[in-house]
């Protein structure tokens, strides 16, 4: 679209830009300053540079939650994304049941995250939860407490159960967008069932699925309550994500220097990852006239 | 290649239909014979498209059968029907290039990549794609989107009939014709049978030997552009092709001749004859403006006429008139001089055209 | 059913899919129909089972929680529930949550819709920085905010307040609303704000009487995600009350004392944060098949 160039949209955004900026400029300033200081008390401080900086990327305790982090957020991209395309493709597109599919399917996306945990926790524990006296009922001494295998596997279970839902509205979504005339045109070219699908509906979830990708990369990077209140970060430090060291490093040592420094580290290796994951996708969208052809 | 027969076939879109007036398709026998050119044109909602999409297989019929030579055809889907269909909207897959675009239809089947790539070359190169074969189809124009649409038709070899759905709508006018040339050519070369739906006469003529008229659900005539033109065997035809459409006046017949609204109008014997056989009140004649006379003078078989207004076309004029209350109009050479609100006009024996209940009817010779 | 005769190829061919659907249902071999079945109903057994097993301990009193193993309720007793709307402390969390969340969806909608239109119609100096400055707020990990979010509602004298909540979550509500509206605003073609212009519309009469009703379901999800990630936060809405304005998913952390865990209470107090949820879905269930592609398809 030709937008028209004209420098009194910016009254449009000033509103909006007052409001964020508060809460994103103030604070994230703050964390900055926090960063390059040692605070003793009110009064006294010194500066420090990059001093907090080099300890925490030095930290191996940090190093070990930050590839806890990449491991679990890679894992359940790697579930979710062809689950939650699988799932689109088999909800009805028509009538009530198309409905009562959709209010059932979005139902875990708005529960309140400690609440996921703790249904989770009711649901998995050894000696009330349906799932966990199950498994042991099958003869496997299944305890998220005491076996990081076990607390690594339902709360990677417990995330596919509570965010799949997006990815597949997405797809749904995105799904209902194709106009019947392409599957029309596929059915007189005779194009197979798979054909279908890679021809005519993955391209049309791209972008769907780009959103999807990247909302469920941010917000698994950032995953705090559900695991706290599942398992606490244990056993040991298995399932201790990055949010969780932050907080306790935070709010339980009160370091403010170094988990200022971390903080922001933290916020840039998100940033990086989504800034190179959406730049390769719109790299391989673009029409290079040297490829392809036979 | 196959010769494609509509049998009885009529189409309701209500499950239980109660009566005409539910039907898309009015029953009908029809068959468009192998290797024609066919425009199948008719305002919108006359049931074109319903026709197109029931002869493709998209849509089963409610009633009546399809069938390619003697195949009954209703129960099999389009994917075994050997047929190709090109959408209003040109539908391309956009992330393969051209070549695979065009390469969709024979790889669905197994062909061999060398044949694969003959074709799709032959094909491009009639369609002049042979330049954007490495493009990605995304990003197209949309008369190129449209051409690929029509080459993953052309591909096949075996297919029986190409159907057209109003292809040309999105197209630039400039290019219209362009493609409709390129159209016409490829039908003199590969002998399919091809069914081509639009609303448009011009572009109906220009392509088609042979144009079916459509109308609340029925074809109401079968013919070549010029049948079309000079005997239209519905007043519909008479009214949507020709511009302006043909002129008609109710008449009804008296002891003393051919009366319009109280008015004498000037009817041979073998057209009162006719009419006196009909046994019908709703009779209409028809001309057209082309054919009715503006004479400077009054003589035996003509009519004083109230001009209202004159509109130029540079090589021609249209003159609009009233007789007897009734709107009619002529078609008069640049040259010739009207004057005045009063003319005389006459009305040939031989360009009139009888209806009645709407259908004309062989008036004969006395 | 009577269907009207479809007077446009579109129109045709979306009856012609219908009935092919219709068709093919028909002609799809019974296995590969129960194939289907089965696998979507696996996958909503899957989803319900842990909030069926929630709302199971929720009808049971403690000692059957933890005495016996049973499918459903053997006492089905409202008794966790009576507690929760007995004792205002318990209670007003669900206010307080409701009240924040509102909040927030008013102040964010309302900035963002005319911010959305200005980045979907116009171009100036540093929109396309800004635009990405503001997606980077979606990306801002909630856990570094904690503290200089406490300083900072303290030293203005929010803290503990239902709006020092509502403001903090502007922070990723704000920036998610204008993405997504900026979507639908942008698949809305130019020419129709330049014909209500030519007949003689002010922008706000404009905006509010034109433009908004054609981005329903826009705003509809939009206010679905807005609910969606207000309503579920917990970290900072957790970080900034103490006691007046305590959302109710911290209060949960109360049903673990000396004596053990409440559990009756901790599944009642559960279920009841999936209602609103339900509301809001149901609200906009017709607009999910569309809008959730975000205007970007």
């Amino acid at each position: 679209m030709n937008k028209v160039y004209n420098n009194k949209a910016w009254f449009l955004i000033l509103p909006m830009l007052l409001l964020v900026a508060f809460s994103a400029i103030i604070p994230l300033m703050t964390v900055v300053n926090y960063s390059v200081q040692d605070v003793f008390d009110a009064n006294t401080r010194f500066f420090t540079g990059t001093e907090w900086f080099e300890t925490m990327l030095n930290n191996p305790t940090l190093q070990a939650a930050l590839l806890r982090q990449f491991a679990f957020s890679f894992t359940i991209l790697a579930i979710q994304v062809p689950l939650g395309i699988g799932i689109a493709l088999l909800m009805p597109k028509r009538g009530w049941q198309a409905s009562a599919v959709l209010i059932l399917i979005t139902l875990p996306l708005l529960i309140p995250w400690n609440v996921v945990g703790s249904i989770w926790q009711l649901f998995t524990r050894g000696d009330i939860g349906l799932m966990g006296v199950g498994i042991r009922q099958l003869g496997y001494a299944y305890n998220i407490t005491r076996n990081p295998a076990d607390a690594w596997a339902t709360i990677i279970l417990m995330d596919v159960w509570h965010w799949t839902p997006l990815i597949a509205l997405l797809c749904y979504s995105g799904l209902r967008s194709i106009p019947d005339a392409y599957y029309q045109a596929a059915r007189i070219d005779r194009a197979s069932k798979w054909a279908v699908f890679r021809y005519i509906q993955l391209p049309k979830l791209t972008n769907v699925l780009v959103i999807g990708i990247l909302l469920r990369f941010m917000h698994s990077f950032m995953i705090y309550a559900e695991p706290f209140v599942l398992t606490g970060g244990g056993p040991g430090s298995s399932t201790t994500f990055l949010s969780q060291s932050l907080t306790t490093m935070a709010i339980g040592q009160q370091d403010l220097g170094p988990s200022a420094a971390f903080s922001l580290i933290y916020f840039l290796i998100i940033l990086l990852v989504c800034w190179v994951f959406y730049t390769a996708i719109m790299n391989m969208q673009k029409d290079n006239a040297n490829q392809g052809g036979a | 290649m196959a010769q494609i027969t509509l049998k009885a076939l009529a189409h309701s879109y209500s499950t239980s239909p109660d009566g005409p007036q539910d039907y898309a398709i009015r029953e009908m026998d029809h068959v468009w014979h192998q290797g024609g050119a066919y425009a199948l044109l008719g305002p919108s909602g006359c049931g074109k498209s319903t026709l197109l999409n029931i002869i493709s297989g998209l849509l089963t019929p409610s009633d009546g059968q399809v069938l390619f030579d003697d195949q009954v055809m209703n129960e099999l889907p389009p994917e075994e029907r050997n047929i190709a269909q090109v959408f209003q909207f040109p539908v391309v897959y956009d992330t393969m290039t051209v070549f695979d675009n065009l390469a969709f239809p024979l790889r669905n089947i197994g062909t061999s990549a060398d044949k694969v790539k003959q074709r799709v070359a032959e094909v491009a190169d009639i369609l002049d794609l042979t330049s954007l074969l490495k493009r990605k189809a995304k990003n197209l124009t949309a008369d190129e989107k449209q051409k690929v649409s029509m080459g993953r038709g052309l591909v096949r070899d075996d297919v029986s009939a190409i159907l057209f759905d109003e292809p040309l709508t999105v197209i630039d006018p400039q290019l219209k014709w362009k493609l409709r040339r390129k159209l016409k050519e490829i039908h003199e070369k590969f002998n399919i049978t091809m069914i081509y739906v639009t609303h448009d006469q011009l572009e109906a003529s220009t392509f088609a030997d042979k144009i079916a008229v459509m109308y609340d659900g029925q074809v109401v005539q079968f013919g070549t552009p010029r049948e079309l033109f000079e005997v239209p065997a519905h007043t519909f035809v008479g009214y949507f092709i020709g511009s302006p459409g043909m002129n008609f006046l109710d008449v009804e017949l008296t002891k003393s001749g051919a009366l319009v609204n109280g008015v004498s109008f000037p009817l041979s014997q073998r057209f009162q004859a006719a009419m006196r056989r009909a046994g019908s009140r709703n009779l209409k004649i028809g001309i057209r403006p082309e054919f009715v006379e503006v004479l400077p003078e009054s003589s035996d078989d003509t009519c004083v006429v109230e001009v209202k207004n004159t509109q130029d076309f540079g090589t021609y004029r249209i003159l609009s008139f009233h007789f007897a209350g009734q709107n009619l109009k002529a078609r008069i050479d640049e040259g010739q001089v009207v004057s005045g609100d009063r003319v005389h006009v006459r009305f040939p024996d031989a360009h009139l055209n009888l209806y009645v209940d709407e259908y004309r009817v062989e008036v004969g010779d006395e | 059913m009577t269907r009207s005769v479809p007077t446009t190829p579109e129109t045709v061919r979306q009856q012609a899919a219908e009935s092919a659907a219709k068709r093919r249902k028909r002609a799809r071999s019974a296995p590969i129909r129960w194939r289907r079945r089965t696998l979507l109903g696996l996958y909503l057994v899957f989803v319900m089972l842990p909030i069926y097993w929630l709302l199971n301990l929720s009808f049971q009193t403690n000692s059957e929680i933890l005495g016996s193993f049973s499918f459903w309720p053997q006492n089905f007793t409202l008794g966790n529930y009576v507690g929760i709307f007995t004792d205002a402390n318990w209670y007003m969390g669900y206010v307080n949550s409701l009240a924040y969340v509102l909040m927030n969806m008013l102040i964010s909608i309302s900035v963002a819709l005319p911010a959305a239109y200005a980045f979907s119609r116009f171009r100036f100096i540093g929109d396309k920085h800004l635009f990405f400055w503001l997606l980077t707020n979606l990306m801002a990990p909630p856990a570094v905010f904690l503290l200089p979010y406490f300083q900072l509602y303290y030293s203005v004298g929010l803290f503990d307040t239902h709006i020092a909540v509502a403001l903090a979550h502007c922070l990723f509500n704000i920036p998610l609303a204008i993405w997504i509206l900026e979507g639908f605003m942008s698949s809305v073609p130019k020419e129709v704000d330049e014909t209500a212009y030519i007949d003689g519309y002010s922008f706000p009469r404009f905006f509010v009487t034109i433009f908004i009703p054609m981005i329903r379901s826009g705003i509809g999800v939009t206010l679905f995600f807005l609910f969606m990630f207000s309503w579920v936060e917990l970290l900072l809405s957790r970080t900034l009350t103490a006691t007046n304005a305590q959302p109710i998913a911290s209060i949960m952390t109360r049903t673990s004392t000396a004596s053990g865990i409440d559990w009756g209470t901790l599944a009642a107090a559960g279920v009841l944060t999936i209602l609103p949820g339900i509301v809001v879905v149901y609200f906009v269930r017709n607009h999910i098949a569309k809008g959730f592609a975000l205007g970007r398809t």
